[in-house]
């Protein structure tokens, strides 16, 4: 995995720039030649058709994909500065006989002393500092299993916020959620961005949203076909010509 | 040993005043917590139909010891599972057959050789049979020795790779972005998985040995609600069904293995009783 410090600059606290990745798996092309930037804070959206790569871009982020080209985080003042990422999967499903409970699975991620074990009382309290972030302190002792969608996604972005990273990526963190859900999670997210000052990398097939709290929105199938504010985005034809030619979710 | 024959004569059974029977429960108090233990993750892996393969491989090895007119095969039968399990893991990573179907050819394949081995040359199968069955009640000093450090083993492991095992079980791609390896942890506990069948099946035979390595696991599940408890039911479901197998099958003359294991169905017919009443 390419991931390093870039010495260039653009103003900003930090940025990330990721510079012609291509993804090939045998002679098929998953991603070609994508580059793009951002900076913490920022909120961005990528959008694309089933098959478009999406998920591909997101693992070779997180260096679960082999890839060509670089991918390069700076900040300002810092040399090397080592991009730490948070991430939260794509609608995970948990086996609701499984006996983890909220509190097992945090352990599991973060502690030192086995779970199996029993969870300390300091382990206890920090694990509600992490849930409180997301407004989730009650739902520590239930099992992974028998947590709603809406449930999962707070618990989840909480792990995926200890330790705080400077890029949180979210795979389709709104299905499987009901629309009060959806506003919920993002105006969380929203919230998120701005206190810890991080960038958000999220993908999506629920365009509704994205003109309240995307700051940028990226429209892949393979590669970049368009990108700008989400009502640059959705209101192009090269939106229209993915969604509605190839019969996809549509606004 | 003799601190264990002394405490065992207080004890006021009559069975206690046979030294085999000592030897047998002091195994047995080993290996419950042993496959207790194993059988939490064995069952969260969803590896169960894979240990039995494990198993089927162990059979193979010890033939080929015997083959090779290796006295002591039990090594030669560790070694062989490793190299089984390994191979496994190898081919199921780059293989886009379904996990079932890669463990039934292992299996089968084993099994083959082993048999196909034993009886080369118009060999007799019948030494063979104390593996199939297996018999608790020849284990000697030495090899309760040898469960001791497998024990002892398996808790350092557990103390140290738990977390991980449990994460990688229930969520690989988020055991990965959390900086796990997910195949090296899986390799490793199924190299680990492959030394305990491998170990066990002298005393519990190859019939008997899964479902100590799924029925605590299985039963506890049922009952438990985090980690914690999930491995102290799993361990104390097998302690007490391997006391109670072992004096049942002293009392009626039957297998211990197959008693065992039969109290150990009970305890998960119950457990599911138990859920379903909650």
């Amino acid at each position: 995995m390419n991931i390093g410090a870039h010495g260039g600059s653009c103003g900003h606290s930090c940025c990330m720039r990721i510079q012609n990745l291509s993804v090939k798996i045998g002679s098929s092309v998953i991603l070609e030649d994508v580059s793009m930037h951002t900076h913490c804070g920022d909120l961005i959206a990528l959008i694309g058709p089933n098959g478009a790569g999406k998920s591909t871009l997101l693992k070779a982020i997180l260096g679960q994909q082999e890839h060509s080209g670089v991918i390069s985080f700076s900040v300002p003042g810092q040399r090397n500065h080592r991009l730490k990422i948070g991430y939260v999967p794509q609608s995970p499903t948990f086996d609701p006989g499984d006996p983890v409970s909220v509190a097992d699975l945090f352990t599991c991620c973060m502690g030192k002393r086995p779970a199996f074990l029993g969870i300390s009382r300091k382990m206890r309290e920090h694990i509600l500092d992490c849930l409180n972030r997301v407004h989730g302190e009650d739902l520590i002792d239930k099992r992974i299993g028998t947590l709603s969608g809406g449930e999962l996604q707070r618990v989840l972005l909480a792990l995926a916020l200890e330790p705080l990273p400077n890029l949180l990526i979210l795979d389709e963190p709104l299905s499987g959620v009901d629309v009060e859900g959806m506003e919920t999670l993002m105006d969380m997210l929203d919230e998120i961005r701005k206190e810890y000052d991080l960038a958000i990398l999220m993908t999506t097939h629920d365009f509704d949203l994205l003109p309240t709290y995307a700051d940028q929105v990226i429209l892949l199938d393979k590669k970049i076909i368009r990108q700008g504010s989400a009502v640059e985005v959705l209101g192009s034809p090269e939106f229209r010509s993915v969604f509605h030619r190839k019969g996809g979710q549509r606004t | 040993m003799s601190f264990w024959y002394w405490l065992c004569e207080l004890l006021p059974f009559d069975f206690m005043k046979w030294d085999f029977m000592k030897n047998a429960l002091l195994a047995a108090l080993l290996m419950a917590p042993l496959f207790g233990i194993c059988s939490t993750m064995i069952v969260t892996g969803r590896m169960s139909f894979f240990s039995d393969a494990l198993g089927h491989s162990a059979f193979t090895g010890i033939a080929i010891g015997s083959i090779c007119g290796l006295s002591d095969s039990l090594w030669v039968a560790v070694l062989f599972s490793v190299v089984f399990a390994l191979l496994f893991s190898l081919v199921r990573s780059r293989s886009n057959h379904a996990a079932d179907t890669l463990i039934s050819v292992f299996s089968s394949t084993a099994v083959a050789l082993g048999i196909f081995l034993a009886t080369l040359d118009g060999g007799s199968f019948t030494k063979y049979n104390r593996y199939l069955i297996g018999d608790i009640l020849s284990v000697t000093p030495g090899e309760i020795g040898l469960l001791l450090i497998t024990l002892i083993g398996v808790l350092v492991f557990w103390c140290t790779s738990s977390n991980r095992l449990t994460l990688t079980a229930i969520h690989p791609q988020l055991a990965s972005s959390r900086g796990i390896s997910v195949t090296v942890t899986q390799t490793v506990f199924t190299v680990l998985i492959a030394v305990v069948v491998t170990l066990a099946i002298n005393w519990v035979g190859l019939l008997i040995l899964n479902s100590l390595l799924v029925l605590p696991g299985a039963a506890s599940r049922n009952l438990s609600r985090n980690l914690r408890q999930y491995h102290l039911f799993s361990i104390l479901i097998a302690l007490f069904a391997s006391i109670a197998g072992l004096i049942l099958s002293y009392y009626l003359g039957a297998s211990s293995g197959a008693a065992i294991s039969l109290m150990l169905a009970v305890i998960l017919g119950i457990s599911m009783l138990v859920k379903k009443a909650r």
